[in-house]
């Protein structure tokens, strides 16, 4: 699991000169927003965008992250203002809840528009 | 080229981040198209049914009521279930409404065959027990997919079920009315008031 992390890790982490060079109007690699780009803190965005809230143990299962690894990237994301975490105690047992906030919505809609327009703009220069 | 990895275009990279997002969301997501005011149109056909069938003179007179009773809410279930994934923008056929119907229809075709197997048998005290289990756990295993308070609906027609096999021959339609009927009718309220109608 952390190796396959990793892995994935580095493939986010080349920089966006190794890539293709975009045309001079194809959206920029530079604008895109690299917290939500890594992987797991996409997938941790992801899950909430399609929940109301989701518990620390649910979120756990739905990733398949480690509790360390979970809570800092959770953490990042909280400090980002993308997600809130609200810890509360169900009779003795405390539980954490993450709620996807407005910031964190908004971020994860203009991923995804600027995914499309990468997408879009190479359509139009294969058909041009 | 990376390392002499091919490093992949940028639109193709795109295209996965929108696959991986599409994805993560879809099992994420819990069923939340289970109708609440479409469970209360069951509820009332299954206390119409039950006080219908507890009046029948002939055994397949009780066991065509039920029929029929299952044959008119089948319909019902669907379309309401279809309408209210229709409004939050998804489908009954992928995701988790796959995944709730993966739950909940083989327990049902269960039921079904289980029905053929009884009634040519001729055991028919034991249709209720063995429709309600049947139900009760289609509703249980659909409830993983799903909303948390269908796990207490499927679990209380399951006890029901459970009633019924331990009474053969007895207050069939009372533990059929309140399963089908009382249980569908108060889950559906609930349903309705907790998860958008």
């Amino acid at each position: 699991m952390a190796a396959r992390q990793n892995t994935a890790r580095k493939r986010d982490q080349i920089p966006a000169r190794t890539v293709a060079r975009p045309a001079p109007h194809a959206p920029r690699p530079s604008a895109l927003d690299r917290l939500i780009h890594d992987r797991t803190r996409l997938a941790i965005v992801s899950a909430l965008a399609a929940n109301a809230t989701l518990s620390f143990t649910e979120l756990k299962a739905l990733i398949g992250l480690s509790d360390g690894n979970l809570s800092v990237h959770a953490r990042k994301l909280e400090e980002a203002g993308y997600l809130t975490c609200l810890k509360a105690f169900e009779g003795r047992m405390p539980k954490t809840e993450f709620k996807l906030t407005e910031a964190g919505h908004r971020a994860l809609r203009q991923y995804l528009d600027h995914m499309e327009a990468i997408i879009r703009h190479a359509r139009s220069k294969t058909r041009a | 080229m990376l390392s002499g990895v091919p490093v992949p275009a940028l639109h193709e990279r795109a295209a996965e981040s929108l696959e991986f997002i599409r994805d993560t969301m879809a099992r994420s997501a819990s069923f939340t198209a289970v109708p609440g005011r479409g469970g209360v149109a069951i509820g009332v056909i299954g206390v119409v049914a039950a006080t219908a069938a507890s009046q029948s003179t002939t055994q397949w007179m009780w066991l065509g009521i039920w029929l029929i009773a299952a044959v008119v809410a089948a319909p019902i279930a669907l379309v309401a279930m279809h309408l209210k994934a229709r409004t939050y923008g998804f489908t009954l056929w992928a995701g988790a409404g796959r995944r709730f119907m993966q739950g909940f229809v083989p327990a049902l075709a269960g039921g079904a065959i289980l029905t053929w197997a009884i009634v040519r048998a001729g055991d028919f005290d034991i249709l209720p027990s063995a429709w309600l289990l049947a139900y009760g756990a289609g509703v249980l295993a659909g409830a993983t997919a799903s909303v948390p308070v269908l796990t207490w609906l499927g679990s209380g027609i399951m006890l029901l079920g459970a009633a019924a096999a331990l009474s053969v021959g007895h207050w069939g339609d009372v533990w059929l009315g309140t399963g089908f009927g009382v249980l569908q009718i108060v889950f559906g309220i609930i349903i309705a008031r907790k998860h958008g109608g």
